[in-house]
């Protein structure tokens, strides 16, 4: 299982890269972690042409924290997200995404704009990126541009990246005040794709009633999938079993998974909503609230 | 396209296709065919080497060209010559290994993770190894080795670090 041949060109700024993705257009693919698209190519999945190496790019690993966002650069690993402190109480769904995505090892050199950009059915980040409304910003010889996730997550292995352009950062809002956010997923074994996984953050107005909540499933349809319904029943209203559970039953109707060796889809249907329902009940207790 | 890099304190210069995966650049490049191929595909965790004496990664997915200028530890680098290792010795002691498939990946995976946390919990270990598949032991005798290897270490530490009696 070897890739195809390819030319490999490395890019020692972001403005090096991007002017190789304008001389190669569709050709070519951009190589940060490399997690899923060597594997990828080693499966002929993908035959990219031309590969831009951007790990030689000196300063694109940040990891910011400070006006109300997290930003994380195209080269910000998931190991990294992992080792700093303090994050799991500033940023719990942040924290809690970067210590199962995949395994280990993986997480040494995997990215999270990179997941992103892949856009696997299955990915961590996508889910946690619209629960959280993220923002991705794309590069391109025409100019910077900033995505909404919803935008951003187009299809299954597809995003709002065009031929020529390259994701250089991810902007995650940062929880102010009461504000929190929790991850579920079940897997078969460490690394193995999602069964099914659901990502919630939501945020407390003065009165105890949510402000805003963002609700989201993977592993359950084309991309990670935004429960609407279930965020139009919470925002407004005080947190109440009764409520919470028909947030669930949402997020279960809704979910459109496949079948495969990780389960069936009423089985699936029915963990989307399980999941949901637990990550609700975990931003619940984080925000320190109790649902009567 | 040419490429230098380090392995286990030995400079080589080879010329490499861009698709040459890091692995198989150790084993048929180099002749080092201590890091073995499983799954070929990042899931079971035998071909683990160690990069820039502190990241594991898995070279059979990262490409040779991206290894230029690196320094690179396989499980061949371990041993002072005929000296074992700490963590070889206590994978010999413990008997953390049956067929011995996946004991490179398991070494240099537990090396990494004693050079950032030199005194793992039981569930720290469990958790650093759970990207490297063993399908013999049940991991048990191999947690203990990771365990014994950790206590040796910190001794040796403490008694280089001991005042000299005067």
């Amino acid at each position: 299982m070897f890739p195809a041949a390819f030319d490999y060109h490395r890019a020692g700024s972001v403005d090096e890269a991007v002017a190789l993705l304008k001389q190669y257009g569709g050709d070519a693919r951009i190589l940060a972690g490399g997690q899923s698209l060597i594997p990828a190519m080693r499966y002929r999945l993908a035959r990219p042409a031309v590969l831009i190496d951007i790990n030689p790019v000196a300063d694109l690993g940040y990891i910011r924290e400070g006006d109300g966002v997290l930003v994380l650069g195209a080269l910000a690993r998931d190991a990294a997200l992992e080792r700093v402190p303090g994050l799991h109480d500033r940023h719990p769904l942040i924290a809690e995404v970067s210590a199962v995505v995949a395994d280990p090892v993986v997480r040494q050199m995997g990215t999270v704009v990179g997941s992103l950009c892949h856009n696997d059915p299955a990915g961590d980040w996508a889910v946690a990126a619209l629960a959280s409304r993220a923002q991705v910003v794309v590069r391109g010889a025409a100019g910077t541009r900033v995505v909404a996730i919803d935008d951003f997550l187009v299809d299954s292995f597809t995003t709002a990246v065009a031929d020529g352009e390259m994701a250089l950062e991810a902007r995650f809002p940062a929880p102010s005040g009461r504000t929190a956010g929790c991850y579920q997923k079940i897997e078969r074994k460490v690394g193995d794709f999602a069964t099914a996984s659901a990502a919630v953050w939501a945020s407390l107005a003065a009165d105890g009633t949510f402000a805003e909540v963002g609700i989201a499933v993977g592993a359950a349809g084309p991309t990670a999938k935004r429960i609407t319904a279930a965020e139009a029943l919470l925002r407004g209203k005080k947190p109440t079993r009764d409520l919470l559970r028909a947030a669930a039953d949402e997020a279960a109707k809704a979910a459109d998974p496949s079948a495969d060796g990780r389960g069936s889809v009423a089985y699936k249907k029915a963990m989307a909503g399980v999941l949901v329902g637990r990550a609700l009940d975990g931003t619940c207790k984080r925000l320190g609230i109790e649902a009567l | 396209m040419t490429i230098t890099v380090t392995v286990n304190g030995t400079k080589y210069v080879r010329d490499v296709e861009p698709r040459t995966l890091l692995a198989y650049f150790l084993r048929e490049s180099l002749g080092l065919t201590g890091t073995h191929i499983g799954c070929d595909s990042s899931s079971c965790g035998v071909c683990v080497v160690v990069i820039d004496g502190d990241r594991a990664v898995k070279s059979c997915t990262m490409f040779a060209v991206q290894a230029d200028g690196r320094e690179i530890m396989t499980v061949e680098g371990l041993a002072a010559g005929a000296a074992l290792h700490p963590l070889q010795q206590a994978f010999w002691d413990q008997h953390g290994l049956q067929c011995g498939y996946c004991t490179p990946g398991m070494l240099m995976t537990s090396y990494a993770l004693l050079g950032k946390n030199p005194d793992p919990s039981e569930a720290e270990i469990r958790e650093g190894l759970s990207g490297n598949l063993c399908r013999c032991t049940g991991y048990q005798n191999i947690v203990k080795a990771v365990q014994q290897a950790a206590a040796t270490i910190g001794a040796e530490a403490a008694a280089l670090a001991e005042p000299v009696a005067s």
